[in-house]
């Protein structure tokens, strides 16, 4: 197993028109066993036509009833974003990926007000997506630079954690899956989240997880794996030298009343008992190391 | 984004949040006419800049007379206020705020911010007025009241009304309090705001209340639907490269170092800066050229690094998924033929297309020192730094003291 998506995980594409849901449709499409996983598109003008073969319906749950899937994909355009979760959530879908970056917190708020109790996970926003290499991609993520294998991989960001599996496949460790929860104040899955899936998860050794200044959700995930972890946690943190108050890129990176600093984040990691990659040239060395091999 | 207190406290009046009586200056004549207007015997002069701390800094007088307005505002307006907040550059106040003394019995403060945890708005309210809030926080935090407001309900009468109570309202003024907190998760709410500060929330000698400051910031994701608070913007307040950047679509912040940073990704931007440090040097900025940067983008910001003057070298780090390392080598070559470049450039390129872009950039003739991986980059630039820095003290004859 690996976590959360694997070839037999059916897939809609929610902005599948659009730009940018076209050309990540088609690299995902292309990527592994991409051509079962993705079967459906959705856009409220376009029920009846197709993308390149995959047939396109006007809402969530006729994609569904048509064709089983059963995780979305969303790329639809910020002021549209939150909306569309909502329908996948009332359509009861497992899973919803949404890339889409930009979306007003205060729809994020109700958004995420409306899934409690609900049995619908959500990824994002604002983050790269996921992926189980060699068996499905779904998100933007360069696939050709992923191996499967035996470490997970858990990040609030897009291209640090290419780096982070560009550095594990330099040590010669594939991944068992790569998620990036994304950059955002108010999202889906957390850390904390994501870890207890991969200590369940019999396929993955050993969890690389990547963090950044900005809320506590690294604090938490540490004090989690403390009490309860079953594996070696290697944890690398970014943004060291930000200055207090300026918002580095993400909306939830900064550093705010004085919370949410680098140095804070590592000492409770480090306290944790967690194996620290101070260098981020590192990150895949010291997982090596720590998986002792 | 941010705004001056005199704007947040004309959209908090919208909402029927009580504020003192006061008029924005931009000059001392108006200032003394304002003072004029509004009568009375004592006048607040206060610095409008985005920066907390202003009293501490000297930027907010009491006026017992209608000269000292005139001195005051003459003294203020023009001023380079320094706060904990500003840094040591300072800011130069442009703007003034004219205000009605007002009697104070008693100070509270009030905020409401997101509470990423929980995924709600959260409400607080203290009885430690107009002090340091953040040290109440760190060394008192019992002493700060929180609700957490569900967003399909709002704050309710009872939730106003108990955390009124708990900070030590009563009687008449309770209602009144309680009126008011509703009233600002409204005009949070509505407005897409990311913080409103009230502090401090006065209770006036008549027992009324009032919001003697006032601080609101939104969210830049939310602008497009409220284009009258977008208007608001002062680009006085903010960092001249950082506006320039912010036209192309990159996310810049300048830094006090000498190493120019140019990264795709906010993370990996991040990781970049923090990895110069480690290996001895200081970044100048923070820039992030975004996933689905052009080679136009991609020479606007290199053409920004360029014109910091503490700039001595350039390290450039591409993690090419979607985005392309032969686009960026163009924007490379294209910007270093532009605009001359004068310091030494260190690039790392990985991922799609890396190997034409390091092509690219060799047969570009421009001197580019390449790197093979981010350890690799960071000392190599660090140490390109160091060459620099010397020649260009060589090039400079000692002057004596």
């Amino acid at each position: 197993m690996s976590i959360l998506i694997d070839r037999d995980t059916r897939v809609m594409t929610q902005g599948i028109t659009g730009k940018t849901g076209q050309f990540h449709t088609r690299m995902c499409r292309d990527y592994a066993h991409g051509k079962e996983c993705f079967v459906a598109g959705v856009n409220p003008k376009k029920g009846g036509e197709d993308f390149e073969g995959i047939p396109i319906f006007a809402t969530v749950e006729e994609a569904k009833q048509a064709t089983g899937a059963t995780v979305s994909v969303i790329y639809v355009p910020p002021p549209f974003a939150a909306a569309a979760i909502d329908e996948a959530v009332d359509a009861e879908l497992d899973l919803v990926i949404c890339i889409t970056e930009g979306i007003p917190v205060r729809d994020m708020i109700r958004a995420c007000r409306r899934m409690e109790g609900r049995k619908t996970r959500l990824v994002g926003p604002n983050c790269p997506g996921i992926i189980t290499p060699d068996e499905i991609k779904i998100g933007i993520m360069p696939g050709y630079i992923h191996r499967k294998g035996r470490v997970g991989v858990v990040s609030r960001s897009g291209t640090l954690t290419y780096e982070a599996v560009a550095q594990l496949m330099e040590q010669g460790l594939g991944q068992s899956t790569c998620i990036g929860t994304g950059g955002d104040p108010v999202n889906g899955l957390r850390h904390l989240d994501v870890m207890q899936l991969f200590n369940e998860d019999d396929e993955t050794d050993a969890v690389l997880m990547v963090g950044e200044i900005g809320g506590t959700d690294e604090e938490d995930c540490a004090r989690w794996i403390k009490e309860n972890m079953r594996k070696p946690v290697v944890g690398y943190i970014a943004g060291l030298t930000a200055p207090p108050g300026r918002r580095m890129g993400h909306a939830g990176a900064v550093i705010s009343g004085g919370r949410g600093t680098a140095q804070e984040k590592l000492a409770v990691l480090e306290e944790c008992g967690i194996k620290v990659a101070r260098n981020p040239a590192e990150m895949g060395k010291v997982l090596k190391s720590a998986l002792g091999c | 984004m941010k705004i001056h207190e005199y704007q947040a406290k004309y959209i908090l009046h919208q909402f029927g949040i009580p504020i003192p009586r006061g008029h924005p200056c931009f000059s001392v004549d108006e200032a003394v006419a304002a003072a004029e207007k509004l009568g009375g015997s004592t006048w607040v002069v206060k610095a409008q800049i985005h920066a907390g701390g202003r009293g501490k800094g000297g930027g907010v007088k009491i006026a017992r007379s209608l000269d000292e307005v005139k001195q005051f505002a003459a003294k203020i307006l023009g001023m380079t206020l320094i706060t904990p907040q500003t840094g040591p550059q300072g800011q130069v106040v442009r703007r003034l705020l004219i205000e009605q003394g007002i009697d104070i019995r008693k100070e509270f403060y009030i905020g409401l911010v997101v509470d990423r945890g929980r995924r709600r708005v959260c409400l607080m309210a203290s009885a430690e007025g107009g002090m340091d809030i953040e040290q109440v926080a760190a060394d008192h935090p019992e002493k700060i009241h929180k609700v957490y407001i569900d967003p399909e309900v709002g704050l309710t009468v009872a939730e106003a009304e108990d955390i009124t109570n708990r900070i030590g309202f009563s009687g008449a003024a309770v209602v009144e309090t309680a009126a008011l907190l509703q009233n600002l998760y409204r005009a949070y709410d509505s407005t897409d705001a990311s913080l409103v500060e009230i502090n401090p929330l006065i209770l006036t000698g008549e027992n009324h209340i009032a919001a003697l400051d006032a601080k609101m910031n939104f969210d830049d994701n939310a602008l497009f639907r409220h284009p009258d608070i977008a208007g608001l913007r002062d680009l006085d307040e903010e960092d001249a490269a950082e506006i320039e950047a912010s036209r192309y679509g990159l996310s810049y912040i300048s830094l006090d170092g000498n190493i120019g940073c140019l990264v795709n990704g906010a993370g990996l931007a991040m990781a970049t800066m923090d990895i110069i440090k480690l290996y001895g040097g200081n970044p100048a900025n923070f820039l992030d050229v975004g996933g689905g940067a052009t080679t136009e983008k991609v020479t606007e910001a290199f053409k920004l690094m360029l014109r910091n003057p503490r700039l001595q070298a350039i390290l450039i780090n591409i993690f090419g998924g979607i985005m392309r390392c032969d686009v960026i080598a163009e924007g490379v070559v294209t910007a270093a033929r532009e605009v001359r470049l004068h310091v030494p450039l260190v690039v790392r390129l990985e991922g799609t297309n890396a190997d034409i872009g390091k092509k690219i950039l060799a047969e570009s003739g421009l001197a580019i020192i390449s790197a093979g991986n981010m350890a690799d980059a960071a000392e190599k630039v660090v140490t390109a730094t160091a060459s620099a820095a010397s020649a260009t003290s060589a090039a400079i004859p000692a002057t004596g003291s």
